[in-house]
């Protein structure tokens, strides 16, 4: 699982750090990726997969501004697609977290999305049923940490991350600033520590947006 | 040539039905320009899908903060009351029946409600974003579209030939020509401009137009 949506909220440091390690040892390679997006431009997750360590996505919007990297490695059928509705995504992620295996939805029924998936009625509308999604690893993007691994995000940078890090097995988070425990006020924490596996400081985070727009490419 | 309204001006029409205080989700591309045609002396409070409720205009160009946009990617700013929410409760106000309108584009819109605006068939990536999630749970779903495609064939058809993104879920359509309810399995016109003709419009259109009550004219200003 990789937080963000779009640009907002992904932690573009801890995506190219994996890149960079895949480049020197060939590992990991074939990975199955939640975001909700697939990539834009030539860094961050569309860098991803242009070095090839994308084996599927798993996402409700493969579209961007310049969606080149996936729309290139899926019609040449090197890349798999599960296109998810939004709200389903997040709902699954969630369920995921919170130990929930499977839940109904109005999303999708009567069409495409819905084939093959078990349906059921509740006073009298229906729904599709829609399982959990959980993964090895999240990469996470957070605003300030303190020691405890507790959280708090930037404005609408929040979107997938507290979902992703709850639902994963390994939540790695990038925040600006870790601070001593019991310097965040309780009352602003959204993600609670328990959640949180490793922290990593990146002070100044670049934004995909800027990087884009400097027609950046990564390495 | 057919006077037909501009796309501002649909968006004008269906400004004029939404209330003060009303939480509202507006589609991206065309549907975003409803935001600015809302009457004086009332203020609807905007939803945008990744965690945003009470958001405003894009700011000045080299002011975008990019941790703050909208569902369409774009930079936007934040109106007092504003507040910022992750995607699962987002959601919840989409599909729990927080929301009092979606207002959405569409490719083609059927007389029993069903809504094709996602995909146009099995070219290129598929995506589908929040729009499944949109048309249920909202109380009212209204769509926004030229009353035919470029080609001249009719959107609003009998039944929705493209990919469904929703069944039986749309209750108002706006279009250049006219407004019209869905209601019983139905298309009720409401409005029409008063330089077309029934006969012509109904010719436009894939289905019946049926008429309960009396058929007002379509009035919108210059813009």
């Amino acid at each position: 699982m990789i937080g963000g949506f779009g640009g907002s909220g992904a932690p573009i440091e801890l995506i190219h750090a994996l890149i960079a390690r895949a480049l020197a040892t060939r590992s990991p390679r074939d990975l199955t990726v939640i975001n909700n997006n697939a990539g834009n431009g030539h860094v961050g997750l569309a860098a991803m997969i242009e070095h090839g360590l994308v084996r599927k996505m798993i996402c409700s919007f493969p579209r961007s501004a310049d969606a080149r990297a996936f729309t290139q490695s899926y019609e040449r059928g090197e890349i798999d697609l599960e296109l998810v509705p939004q709200g389903t995504l997040a709902e699954r992620i969630r369920a995921g977290g919170a130990g929930i295996p499977a839940f109904y939805t109005p999303a999708s029924v009567g069409t495409q999305l819905a084939q093959g998936k078990p349906e059921a009625e509740f006073d009298g509308k229906r729904y599709v049923q829609e399982r959990w999604l959980k993964a090895d690893f999240a990469l996470i993007k957070a605003d300030i940490a303190d020691t405890q691994g507790n959280l708090t995000y930037r404005m609408a940078a929040r979107n997938f991350n507290p979902l992703m890090a709850m639902a994963a097995a390994h939540s790695i988070v990038q925040v600006r600033k870790i601070v001593p425990a019991g310097e965040i006020e309780p009352e602003t924490i959204v993600t609670p520590g328990i959640f949180v596996d490793a922290l990593v400081e990146v002070p100044d985070p670049a934004q995909e947006e800027d990087l884009n727009r400097a027609v950046a490419r990564f390495p | 040539m057919r006077q037909e309204l501009s796309n501002a001006q649909i968006a004008w029409r269906a400004a004029q039905d939404i209330e003060d205080g009303d939480y509202i989700n507006l589609g991206i591309g065309f549907p975003e320009m409803v935001a600015r045609f809302q009457p004086p002396g009332r203020e609807a409070i905007f939803h945008t899908e990744n965690g945003v409720l009470g958001f405003g205009e894009a700011p000045p160009p080299g002011q975008e903060d990019w941790d703050l946009i909208n569902a369409g990617k774009k930079a936007i700013t934040l109106k007092p009351g504003a507040a910022f929410f992750h995607h699962a409760d987002s959601f919840a106000m989409v599909r729990g029946g927080h929301l009092d309108a979606a207002i959405l584009g569409a490719y083609q819109v059927a007389e029993n409600g069903d809504l094709a605006n996602w995909s146009t068939g099995p070219k290129g990536v598929p995506a589908v974003g929040g729009a499944m999630d949109l048309v249920h749970g909202a109380k009212r779903v209204a769509v926004l579209t030229t009353h035919t495609t470029k080609k001249g064939e009719p959107k609003l058809v009998s039944r929705c030939t493209l990919p469904l993104t929703g069944v039986g879920c749309v209750t108002r359509v706006y279009t250049s020509l006219a407004v019209v309810d869905i209601e019983g399995g139905h298309f009720l016109l409401r409005e029409k401009l008063a330089t077309i003709s029934f006969d012509e419009l109904q010719s436009l259109t894939g289905a019946e137009l049926r008429r309960s009550g009396e058929v007002t004219d379509l009035v919108v200003p210059e813009l």
